[in-house]
């Protein structure tokens, strides 16, 4: 039993502090930078791609560099402490991670390839009008005739959709199931509509009518299951990238209880307020406990483990990430509501990771529907 | 990162399993899941087992019957006493006098008091607090005076836990009153026995008889009792307290109780129909509370995978603090399991209700302590705030 990273871990999260922290410890910068569309900075994407940090997940006859679950959460934790606004997760680990999962050895080596040369930004359009963090895609349908395939229906909110390079649509298959293709963005049928969410990343509606797609992996597979996996590690790796927000808040706050007079003294002189900081400080180190877990869970490889962890690492950090993110701004009084000031911006941007692939009370019930199936947990799994 | 034991201690850890569940005695440890009261006896028996075996007192000194472990195996034994439900070594003897007449008394006190403190043949009871010396320990005001070649002792002491079965009593006295209020006070073991010592019961809400009010009136004790040196009863007590924080959080016997309730969930019928444990109101209790439960147990592994020297990792807080509420609020659940047999606390043994049922609220209600001792939440919350967020 081993939390801690050894030094080449340690050397990447050095380099991804080193590019991002430089860049957006400037936090004026962020908010010009999410203010124009993308939405990101693409000179900081290719700067990522350079270091290697795209292709991380991906194995390296698919033009990756073959590391693990712990490097990609090392990356998200250092994106989050700065909220850089980079699809890392949706792009790198969504719809990257489902190509990677189920494509064909060609079609990962091209789409992941690029990805990783950061030529190719593709954006996962899974969720739809109705649907909740459900694996499997019901009113965006696919028909095949011979050999061709097109998709019809919409799919909304898609992370990135709009300036998205590629996209990868989950559809209902004409014999039960879902299943994935990619579609071109200059494809028939295909209509896509972007705006800005409220913690300035970017997300798009996508319509698609009668749209040809090219079935990723063997045409008519149901990929359920790998929408599933890939949405748990996503799951993990959004808690890390929360963990990193969630530290950031929890520092910025106690320096800021430091520093603000009121009444003549400094804030930290009310005990009403450092008790406040310290429940926020015990509920980071619970949610960071379970993450790391949880990710070690993921690196063991057993399915089914990780998906159990993942949602329980979900719950902890859903909880954890309302509670610190509402607090913070607390703390810092009125300036905690501007958005000038970055406080506000990380509890924007905790709120959008509790939502994007299912939230403390989705986990629960999940969790809750097999509570009577064991008598304990031991994390060692012994 | 990496999840698994290695293979050494996870051979350890079997081994502690084996020898929990199948040397201590069976009606001890059914004592202990069934939430009744322990007798003297029991505990007593229970410790001299462990003590055979080089069990009881593993975090003292090798010399003195102490094991070298590593803070991981400290965890994996403390953890697995409570998973068996094996009563942990008493406090009083294991985690706090033994290791300061180990690190702090003369060689005569050590070979005098070690070997019977490890055994429990001696019953050591905690005299800190008093009735204006709570959380602010250094307002003590009970007085030792030398007098020849003995100190004279006068005062009060209370919250005395167990002091009814208790053979020595180790105390804070003031011995000087003049210097400023850390500075002047020592440490005294003291004879329960003695002439002028009296001890007198406090009964609680939950109807038990726990603690005590403990009187010194001229109470004659020799200087050799004296443990250190005069007046340096504070860092004494700042290094107890420190250990004393250490495995304060009861991760396994509180799973374990949550394990339990589960149990006692399936078997009642739910408002709604099904088993209570159906009702998703009771569900999502459980799962709440046993995630939070898994979180605080992996913060402990946390901790122990990365404390050097045996000093408590400044998260030790956050382990006291949640511990003890995660202890309440299985209590808690327990109580509203049982429903309208909650209220049956009197009845006896033929009572037709469960006695996990009959026990609920008692048990709910003298847990009510675990935020206020060991340094009170409120204290772990000012630890936080000072010494990690510098506030």
């Amino acid at each position: 039993m081993d939390f801690s990273h050894d030094e080449e871990q340690q050397a990447l999260r050095e380099a991804v502090r080193g590019l991002v922290g430089k860049q957006y410890s400037d936090f004026e910068l962020r908010r010009q930078t999410t203010k124009a569309d993308p939405g990101y900075d693409e000179t900081m994407w290719a700067r990522l791609a350079e270091m290697g940090v795209l292709g991380l997940p991906f194995g390296e006859d698919d033009g990756g560099s073959g590391a693990g679950p712990a490097e990609v959460a090392i990356v998200a934790e250092e994106l989050g402490r700065v909220i850089a606004p980079e699809p890392f997760l949706t792009a790198v680990v969504l719809a990257g991670g489902l190509v990677a999962a189920a494509g064909s050895p060609e079609q990962r080596a091209e789409v992941l390839g690029a990805l990783t040369a950061g030529e190719l930004v593709p954006a996962l359009a899974h969720a739809e009008p109705g649907s909740r963090w459900s694996p499997s895609a019901e009113s965006v349908t696919a028909s095949a005739d011979g050999d061709t395939w097109t998709l019809t229906g919409t799919k909304e909110p898609v992370p990135f959709g709009a300036h998205a390079g590629l996209l990868v649509v989950t559809a209902a298959l004409p014999d039960g199931g879902t299943g994935a293709f990619l579609v071109q963005p200059d494809a028939a049928g295909l209509s896509r509509e972007g705006y800005p969410l409220f913690d300035g990343s970017r997300a798009a509606k996508v319509v698609l009518d009668g749209t040809p797609g090219t079935p990723l992996g063997a045409p008519g597979l149901d990929l359920t299951d790998s929408i599933a996996t890939v949405m748990d590690i996503g799951r993990i790796v959004a808690c890390h990238e929360a963990l990193g927000a969630m530290a950031y808040a929890l520092e910025a706050t106690s320096g800021y209880l430091k520093s603000r007079k009121q009444f003549g003294v400094t804030l930290n002189t009310f005990q009403a307020l450092t008790f406040r900081s310290a429940d926020m400080y015990v509920s980071l180190e619970l949610a960071r406990s379970v993450a790391a877990w949880a990710l070690m869970v993921l690196m063991t490889g057993d399915r089914e483990r990780a998906s159990d962890a993942a949602a329980r690492a979900a719950l902890q950090v859903s909880r954890a990430a309302r509670h610190i993110g509402q607090e913070a701004i607390q703390l810092h009084g009125g300036i905690g509501m501007t958005a000038e000031y970055a406080i506000g911006s990380y509890t924007a941007r905790l709120t959008a990771l509790d939502h994007l692939l299912g939230d403390g009370d989705h986990h629960l019930g999940r969790l809750a529907e097999v509570v009577g199936q064991h008598e304990d947990l031991d994390p060692l799994g012994a | 990162m990496k999840l698994e034991l290695s293979a050494e201690d996870a051979a350890f850890r079997e081994e502690m399993r084996d020898f929990f569940t199948t040397e201590v005695p069976q009606e001890i440890r059914d004592t202990v899941r069934e939430g009744r009261e322990l007798s003297k006896e029991q505990i007593v028996e229970s410790q001299r087992v462990l003590n055979a075996a080089g069990l009881a007192v593993p975090n003292w000194p090798v010399e003195w019957g102490g094991q070298d472990w590593s803070a991981l195996r400290r965890h994996i034994w403390h953890e697995e006493l409570q998973r068996a439900c094996v009563p942990i070594p008493l406090a009083f003897n294991a985690s706090m006098i033994g290791p300061v007449i180990a690190h702090f008394g003369s060689e005569e006190l050590k070979q005098r008091f070690l070997p019977q403190t490890a055994n429990l043949d001696i019953w050591w009871s905690q005299g800190f607090s008093e009735p204006d010396a709570g959380s602010d320990l250094a307002s003590l005001r009970t007085t030792a005076v030398r007098d020849g070649d003995d100190y004279v002792v006068n005062g009060q002491k209370t919250w005395t836990t167990l002091g009814q079965y208790g053979d020595w009593i180790f105390t804070l006295v003031r011995t000087d009153p003049e210097v400023k209020k850390q500075r002047g006070i020592s440490m005294l073991l003291i004879d329960m026995t003695s002439p002028g010592l009296t001890v007198r019961p406090i009964e609680l809400i939950d109807g038990g008889h726990e603690v005590n009010e403990v009187w010194f009136e001229d109470v004659r004790v020799p200087a050799e009792n004296l443990v250190g040196e005069e007046n340096i009863g504070w860092d004494i007590a700042k290094f107890l307290l420190g250990n004393e924080r250490v495995g304060v959080a009861p991760v396994g016997a509180t799973k374990r109780i949550l394990a339990q309730a589960k149990g006692f969930a399936k078997e009642q019928r739910g408002s709604r129909g099904g088993t209570l444990l159906e009702d998703p109101l009771v569900a999502s209790r459980f799962v709440e509370l046993e995630n939070e439960l898994l979180a605080l147990e992996l913060t402990a592994l946390r901790v122990v995978a990365h404390s050097a020297d045996g000093k408590p990792h400044p998260a030790s807080s956050v382990l006291k603090l949640k511990g003890t509420e995660l202890q309440q609020a299985v209590s808690e659940l327990v109580v509203d399991l049982a429903g309208p047999a909650s209220l049956a606390s009197g009845a006896g043994d033929d009572s037709a209700l469960p006695g996990w049922a009959r026990r609920s609220t008692p048990t709910y209600l003298n847990l009510r302590k675990a935020s206020i001792y060991g340094g009170s939440n409120e204290v772990q919350r000012q630890i936080i705030a000072r010494t990690i967020l510098g506030l």
